[in-house]
């Protein structure tokens, strides 16, 4: 039902942008086929001012063009972009996920971009290392330049970390393992508070009753795990795949990753983590740590300022712990635009999308607005200073590019069915139905995709 | 029982309903064009957004279709991999444990409050509060719901624990999700059910309430004896629109649950529609839709005839 209402809507919207362009086109006069208006869809509201004032800025230097911003929530996003595909009111451009893109470009309703890329010269080594090659299909197509990158760090409330007598300086040393979890574990036991006021970590502390919960949980992470467990399971040496990108066998029911979870999942039946029932069903997991039910959690470098924003609450910045292979780990994401095949306007779309990833857009806009880290290399620092300019240090998030710790977010075809069966199969182990065992099943059920 | 004009209104509109059939047949044919010119916007309706894609959910149904790519006929394939498919069983389970509660706790609550202000109270303002509920978007109400139950901030747990009771994840628990949706719907929807039984009380003429007050039946026994089974057609109906409307039960799914905890919430709708809409695979989806259509058409066939819906006891009295 809801389905049809957001066709509805998107065919609606549609609509009003169709008869806004018949509209400005002889308002315009001069050059009236080169004047078009490019349909462009994202889903952080947090990053729509930011591409606003990039689309201010294109419409200057291109008067022909103008930019209709059209934001929907993740959680809407890919449904509607799906259902606008079929009834053809699809955008021109949308802001694209490394885990969809595939699809979209084996069912060619993406455009690739070589030719544009090879005749505009578009220089490709601007960004930051492996990046744009993450938008080549297995084919050799290019889907995207890369618009920004994204890691993972630790978020605390540090009147919470003060109460229990740690120092910001206890934080930034963490190490982790799965036999016992080392002195990550203990930080987390111990700022761990139940009803009592006992900490995790003295006699007498009731499991049952937790007021503050160590850290967070968002959810079971599903088949990706980004900001919930991929940063252990990776500093214990695992790797989603085979090969990244395009894998045909993904490693679910190897030793490491299962050991990773068993630990991961025995925080909640320790009382340092809430359950699955708990954290999986009603606010989110940023909502509670703003009421303070959660003393630190592990987020993406995409919803820091979301968290400075919150009332009441004073946040630091820490680095994911060190794992058994001695390093730290961070997945390394990135986002790029897409242009939808059914563009009645490739080279309007092609002009915003080269824009979008140009140091005209991200370094002089993007990186001031400290909302995520712009993909080109040289406005790292312009954007780091941005966010220092609001008292947020984002070392912890920028020091796995400088040291080396990112990994490549993992980039395979049948991505929504992987999902599918790892949800179902990972939240059964969070919420205790299950035995890391049955990832060995998940495993052969995902690798069976590949054929 | 003191006679009543309202109940008398209704039973002279029925008395010249039933004499009318005959005096209609007399007539000429003249009204048809116009009558089929009023049909015709609803009949045009119905088979472009209806009939025509119902028969083409049967046609898809038999293809392997991603909506982007042209369907390729695979035959019944969709039909035998439906058989071995865990999850559609789930989903039939699920649906059915949703169904049960949902109607069952709201049928029994409507009926009270239609048989409540039928006897005791003619305010239309009482009317209107208990409609207020279905006056608000499934959507909202559902949100409202699912924050209000959330187990660390929610209000309801707030109360839950000052009363010194534990603290329940009702969203997030297996057991609990299901319970808590269908009740969360039947919250929303007893008001709007309750008043279409309480119209078809009024239906009930007052003379039959006057002979059994003076054969001495008090209030329980006239409900059970009287009300009730006069109460039948109305009911059948409602009874057919609610539980065909519960089976469709998505939108509260979708925007709290999600189909969690595991799949406790995987209505068979969310499931079609999950199918379908993140993972592409529209065959497939068309194919549980229509092995839905078939089943829901026996419930209402069933629910029909087990209720003699199109009879009435009145005639007999």
């Amino acid at each position: 039902m809801q389905g049809h209402l957001r066709s509805l809507a998107a065919a609606a919207t549609a609509a009003l942008l169709l008869s806004a362009c018949g509209a400005g086109a002889p308002e315009g006069g001069q050059a009236a086929a080169e004047s078009a208006t490019i349909d462009y869809w994202l889903w952080d509201v947090a990053q729509q001012p930011q591409y606003q004032a990039c689309a201010d800025a294109f419409q200057k230097a291109n008067p022909n063009y103008k930019v209709k911003i059209t934001q929907y929530g993740w959680d809407d996003y890919w449904n509607t972009l799906t259902t606008a595909f079929v009834s053809g009111t699809a955008p021109d451009v949308f802001v694209s996920h490394l885990s969809r893109y595939p699809d979209f470009a084996a069912q060619g309703t993406i455009l690739p971009i070589d030719d544009q890329v090879a005749k505009d010269k578009v220089d490709l080594s601007l960004y930051q290392d492996g990046l744009a090659d993450l938008w080549v299909t297995k084919d050799g197509k290019r889907y995207g330049l890369p618009k920004d990158f994204d890691t993972v760090a630790v978020i605390y409330n540090s009147e919470l970390l003060k109460d229990a007598g740690l120092k910001p300086e206890d934080m930034e040393k963490l190490e982790w393992n799965p036999k016992d979890g080392g002195s990550y574990e203990k930080t987390i036991a111990h700022l761990t508070v139940d009803k009592n006021g006992k900490r995790g970590d003295e006699p007498g502390f009731d499991k049952t009753k937790v007021a503050v919960y160590g850290i967070g949980l968002a959810g079971s992470g599903a088949g990706f795990g980004q900001t919930e467990w991929s940063m252990y399971a990776m500093s214990n040496g695992w790797q989603y795949a085979d090969q990244n990108p395009w894998p045909s066998r993904f490693n679910y029911a190897d030793p490491k990753f299962k050991e990773t979870i068993t630990w991961f999942t025995s925080l909640i039946d320790k009382g340092y983590m809430p359950s699955m029932a708990i954290a999986g069903a009603g606010v989110n997991q940023m909502d509670a740590y703003g009421a303070g039910k959660y003393a630190m959690v592990t987020e993406g470098s995409w919803n820091t300022k979301s968290y400075w924003n919150m009332k009441g609450v004073k946040s630091v910045l820490a680095p994911t712990p060190v794992g058994p292979t001695g390093k730290r780990a961070s997945l390394f994401n990135g986002l790029a635009d897409n242009i939808s095949a059914a563009t009645d306007n490739p080279d309007a779309a092609w002009a915003w999308v080269k824009f979008l990833g140009s140091p005209a857009c991200q370094e002089e806009i993007v990186a001031d607005e400290a909302v995520i880290f712009p993909a080109i290399k040289s406005a790292r620092t312009r954007a780091e200073q941005a966010f220092g300019k609001l008292g947020i240090d984002v070392k912890p998030f920028t020091m796995h590019v400088e040291e080396g710790t990112t990994h490549l977010a993992p980039i395979a075809d049948h991505w929504a069915d992987i999902t599918a069966t790892m949800t179902e199969t990972m939240d059964a182990i969070f919420s205790r139905k299950a035995d890391v065992s049955s990832l060995d099943g998940a495993n052969e059920r995902v690798n069976g995709l590949f054929g | 029982m003191t006679s009543d004009t309202v109940h008398a209104a209704p039973r002279r509109t029925e008395a010249a309903s039933r004499g009318a059939p005959p005096r209609r047949r007399g007539r000429r044919l003249g009204d048809l064009p116009i009558a089929l010119a009023f049909v015709l916007p609803a009949a045009l309706g119905f088979v472009l957004f209806y009939l025509w894609p119902t028969l083409r959910a049967f046609y898809l149904s038999l293809t392997q279709y991603n909506v982007l790519t042209p369907p390729r006929f695979i035959g019944l394939d969709n039909y035998e991999r439906l058989l071995g498919d865990h999850l559609f069983w789930n989903a039939l389970v699920v649906t059915a444990e949703y169904v049960v509660i949902n109607i069952g706790v709201q049928t029994v609550m409507s009926v009270l409050l239609a048989v409540l202000m039928h006897r005791l109270t003619r305010s239309m303002f009482v009317r209107g509060v208990v409609l207020l509920p279905f006056l608000v978007a499934n959507v909202v109400v559902a949100l409202v719901w699912f924050w209000m139950l959330d187990y660390q901030l929610g209000i309801v747990n707030q109360g839950l624990e000052w009363l010194g009771v534990d603290r329940l994840a009702f969203f997030g628990e297996s057991e609990l999700a299901i319970p808590t949706i269908a009740l969360v719907n039947t919250w929303r929807h007893v008001g709007y059910t309750a008043l279409l039984i309480f119209a078809g009380l009024q239906m009930i003429p007052s003379s039959v309430y006057e002979a059994a007050a003076i054969d001495g039946a008090g209030e329980w026994r006239i409900f059970w004896r009287v009300t009730l089974p006069l109460l039948r057609p109305v009911m059948a109906l409602v009874m057919v629109l609610t539980v065909i409307g519960s089976f469709q039960v998505f939108d509260t799914v979708a925007v709290t649950t999600g189909g969690g905890p595991i799949n406790a919430t995987r209505v068979i709708y969310y499931y079609i529609y999950d199918l379908a809409f993140t993972r592409f695979h529209f065959g497939y989806a068309a194919a549980l839709s229509s092995v839905l259509f078939v089943l829901l058409a026996g419930v209402a066939y069933l629910q029909l005839r087990l209720s003699r819906a199109g009879e009435s006891d009145l005639k007999g009295s």
